[in-house]
């Protein structure tokens, strides 16, 4: 990655500004129409300080910013919970389609029955994947459908009981958006530990387990890596006490096909488009969290849904929805990203669909194989499409699980997850993803023992690392303390 | 197809090093009692000449812009997308990477939403942004979410002349939480009297609002503040070159969608949620913020910082359960917005600006129609029609123009009125046109 970029070293689009200079060309009107049309006192007296760049400088100023970059095209990423794998390109061709990258969303129906029927169809596929009868597409991300499916709890026990009860129970495993959102659907916390199988502790959830219970948030597989094999004996407690069960859908990947939440006896379902359907993370988002429901909850999903008159063979927006939670999105959701999912269902189908899981499976048992005697697993037991293991055998020597995190990258690497969940010591979760070919499987387990063999004989090496990245490690603690977070004009872009 | 590596003989040699003699074992911890046991009722898989030619399909049965000349707003405007955004921010290294969990790899994304929120900053007169939310309407909530937590405060105003979707979600958001909602009035187009704001977290106003008028937005503010309130103010920041930033005005909180700034239409979505505050609100932001820091040998870099707030750390205690953001499209934002530059800015106001009110001038004119409201209007304005807005809207597209929403979207009153948005795109052959098919469907 370092030293593609020639030149000096790129500082941020501000320091290259020259004034007077511009790569935008705007039509424009005669004369400045500003001064009658706007009250004096909302009138900008001088425009926003953006910087003044010519076109070249524009594109040469990005493409090195983006060569300062990890991604999934330039190598392997095995970044737990997270399935970076490969984004085909195709996907961006049909996304870039003027039929459905330039329809406006308040477009009446008939104007855009393509892409209410590509969004039904995928509610089909989603609902059959699932185990579910509905499916929202309003929540722009994994955490907003968490919340989504919150308040479609809240939805079911006001209209069942006259109030939403309390309480929701979340792993320790669990990821952070879980008890976040949790308090943000206006509930309380309630841990469940893990037991020593690395698994929800059945004796300690049935203890958990009262009437103030709205329901269970769980990963399955969870953030070990594992599958919960008690889950019907969970499904059939919570569901006793009246409570609901949450499928945070992070590792849908490792089961697609194999096994289905709603079979596993899962109420609410949310998947995450931007992991298990491949469409591109982009540094972070956006992505696209559509959350599926059994049918004793469709009443409750986010308005408006998708509708098909099969007489007209024609498709609407159903808005009469009275016990809806009501809307989550300005508009429809990341449309544009269902529309990449979508493309990805039909390339794979079914059959496809279950050839990922496999291979994902396969290819985190297999590295975690390669790594095993180095990097000793959480907890024993076939893994599904993660593994965690841990650093702790180095830590004799003085690393730690961010030392080998960091020499990862010298060696041409992207780390894995470290330090999550929180419940491992020294955690490091991998996930290859099926993507990955056996080959590259095989360098990064090369490089990891590698690591570990340095760990005895050049510590020093680890703690230094990384020294071929654009940069070494950043002082995270002075960038807290002395809070630099915008370019101001005339200070240099970093205070000293 | 599926797009793995592996041949058969990889996998056999996988399974037998990992320990497994069969693809099947690997699902072993599946309890047979829950396994699906059959095949997927899924389409099969194609080829990619097959998929293309069937997404082509299903594309033309939309009509999108271009074959419709885009009036169209309410929230998304038809605003020119310039070439080198897509072919910058949609490189590979910024598309296929993930959230800059490990900066060393990650300057290249850190680096550019260090340069977005400064640019955000700079044209909504705050001190500090994040680095991007979902979208308008979710950026709206967490505003109200920072409000509630910095007033110990828990009754929300909105302004009735708000986007409709936008109330809806803030109310969706802040029920489960226990806010009370009031709207005020809006009969003229703008916010009418904000009432009592005895124990007010916040007063909630958009810039321009949803009929597309200008708020007297330092007269609510001083309202705002005399109440002990925040003022939050969803601002179109396409307007920036022209339209005094809200934070000269008074406003606390500064929200809204970037949609207008290289993201094009996308039936909705990903767009892009901006949010933007005074300093003294920094640890009560929501997502992540990016931050200037140096590295072990003194060089400058970007991290992300006071991740204390956030859900990973933080968990149930965090400022907010968001995670993903729309970091892709706010790389767009800033490209486009370096391409635009200040003077560009300042263009594409005055040209939206001149283009509604040529509209506006002309579409009046037609027998039967009028301006629905006397406040200044920006890019946008409602135009009261004979009969049904929808029904007429219809007749418009039948003849090539797509204008809208109607205003019956925001209240039933307002029926008969339609939204029309001008962006600098629109020529002034394009808004005759309108004008005259107007004066058609209206005979």
């Amino acid at each position: 990655m370092s030293g593609r970029a020639r030149g000096p070293e790129p500082q941020t689009i501000f320091d290259v500004s020259a004034p007077g200079r511009r790569a935008s060309s705007v039509a424009q009107p005669a004369g400045s129409p500003a001064e009658g049309l706007i009250p004096p006192g909302l009138r900008r007296a001088s425009p926003p300080r953006l910087p003044e760049v010519s076109e070249l400088d524009l594109v040469r100023h990005y493409t090195r910013l983006s060569q300062r970059n990890w991604a999934i095209d330039v190598g392997v990423y095995p970044l737990g919970s997270c399935t970076m794998k490969y984004n085909p390109k195709v996907h961006e061709d049909v996304a870039g389609l003027p039929g459905f990258r330039n329809i406006h969303p308040w477009q009446p129906a008939d104007q855009v029955q393509g892409a209410l029927q590509l969004l039904w169809e995928m509610e089909q596929y989603l609902a059959e994947l699932t185990g579910m009868a509905r499916v929202t597409f309003q929540p722009a991300a994994g955490a907003q459908g968490e919340l989504t499916g919150l308040l479609i709890m809240r939805a079911h026990h006001t209209a069942t009981e006259g109030h939403p009860r309390s309480v929701v129970l979340i792993p320790d495993s669990a990821h952070g958006t879980n008890p976040a959102s949790v308090a943000l659907g206006g509930y309380k916390v309630r841990q469940i530990p893990s037991d020593e199988r690395g698994l929800v502790d059945l004796a300690a959830l049935e203890a958990a387990l009262d009437p103030s219970v709205a329901g269970l948030m769980l990963t399955n597989p969870n953030t070990l890596g594992l599958f919960e094999t008690d889950i019907e004996r969970i499904a059939a407690a919570l569901h006793r006490s009246g409570g609901l069960l949450y499928f945070d859908g992070a590792n849908f990947n490792a089961i697609l096909g194999k096994v289905r939440p709603g079979d596993m006896g899962f109420d609410i379902v949310h998947m995450n488009t931007h992991k298990t359907f491949t469409t591109p993370h982009g540094g972070g988002g956006p992505g696209s969290g559509p959350v599926a429901v059994s049918a004793r909850l469709a009443q409750y999903l986010p308005s408006p849904v998708v509708g098909y008159d099969e007489a007209a063979n024609r498709w609407f927006w159903d808005t009469d929805r009275p016990q809806s939670i009501g809307r989550l999105h300005g508009f429809h959701g990341n449309f544009g990203v269902v529309v990449r999912a979508y493309t990805y269902l039909r390339s794979l189908g079914g059959e496809g669909l279950v050839r990922i899981a496999e291979r994902a499976v396969l290819n985190a048992n297999y590295l975690r194989a390669l790594v095993r005697e180095a990097y000793p697993e959480a907890h024993p037991g076939t893994c599904m499409h993660e593994f965690v293991c841990t650093a702790k055998p180095l830590r004799a020597k003085g690393v730690r699980a961010m030392d080998v995190a960091k020499r990862l990258i010298d060696l041409g690497f992207h780390p894995p997850t470290v330090y999550f969940p929180l419940v491992v010591e020294e955690a490091m979760m991998v996930e290859p993803t099926e993507t990955e070919s056996r080959e590259s499987l095989d360098a990064l387990a090369a490089a990891l023992l590698q690591i570990a063999g340095e760990a005895s004989s050049d510590p020093e090496l680890l703690h230094e690392a990384p020294v071929t990245a654009p940069v070494g490690r950043l002082d995270e603690a002075r960038a807290a303390r002395r809070l630099h977070v915008r370019w101001e004009p005339g200070s240099p872009w970093l205070d000293e | 197809m599926d797009y793995t590596p592996h041949t058969e003989a990889d996998i056999e040699a996988m399974l037998a090093a990992a320990g497994f003699t069969g693809i099947e074992d690997l699902f072993a911890p599946i309890p047979g009692s829950v396994r699906l046991g059959r095949d997927l009722a899924l389409p099969h898989g194609m080829p990619e000449a097959e998929v293309l030619a069937l997404m082509e399909g299903l594309a033309r049965k939309n009509r999108p812009t271009g074959e419709l000349v885009c009036f169209a707003g309410g929230g998304a405007y038809d605003h020119y997308v310039p070439s080198p955004v897509a072919h910058l921010a949609f490189r590979a290294e910024f598309a296929t990477s993930y959230t800059p969990y490990q900066p060393e790899l990650s300057q290249g994304v850190l680096g550019v939403l260090f340069e977005f929120q400064s640019m955000i900053c700079e044209l909504t007169g705050m001190g500090v942004a994040n680095a991007s939310l979902y979208d308008g309407a979710s950026a709206l909530v967490e505003a109200i979410n920072l409000a509630t937590g910095a007033t110990g405060r828990s009754r929300i105003v909105l302004s009735g002349a708000l986007n409709p979707n936008y109330a809806a979600v803030a109310r969706t958001n802040g029920g489960a939480r226990g806010f009370s909602f009031s709207t005020t009035a809006a009969g003229d187009g703008v916010t009418g009297d904000l009432g009592d704001l005895a124990g007010a977290a916040c007063v909630v106003v958009a810039q321009p609002n949803f009929f597309g008028c200008l708020e007297d937005l330092a007269a609510i503010a001083e309202a705002t503040h005399a109440a002990g309130a925040l003022l939050v103010v969803v601002f179109d920041p396409t307007t920036a070159g022209v339209l005094e930033a809200p934070g000269a005005l008074g406003a606390d909180v500064v929200v809204g969608e970037g949609q207008g700034l290289g993201v094009g239409l996308l039936y909705g979505g990903p767009y892009l949620g901006y949010f933007a505050t005074r300093p003294e609100h920094v640890r009560r932001v929501p997502g992540r913020i990016v931050g200037a820091t140096v590295d072990v040998r003194g060089k400058g870099g970007f991290v992300l910082t006071l991740q204390a707030r956030e859900q990973h750390i933080r968990r149930e205690k965090a400022t907010s359960n968001v995670c993903t953001n729309q970091t892709l499209l706010a790389i767009a934002a800033t490209v486009y917005l370096s391409w635009l530059g200040p003077q560009g800015l300042v263009e594409l106001g005055e040209s939206c600006l001149a283009g509604a009110h040529q509209a506006a001038d002309l579409l009046a004119s037609v027998p039967g129609c009028r301006l629905a409201f006397a406040a200044p209007f920006f890019k946008e304005f409602a135009l009261q029609v004979p009969g049904d807005a929808e029904r007429v809207a219809a007749g418009l597209a039948e003849r090539g123009y797509l204008v809208g929403p109607g205003l019956g979207v925001a209240s039933a009153e307002l029926a008969s009125h339609l939204l029309v948005a001008v962006t600098e795109r629109r020529t002034p052959e394009q808004i005759e046109g309108l004008a005259k098919a107007l004066a058609e469907v209206v005979a």
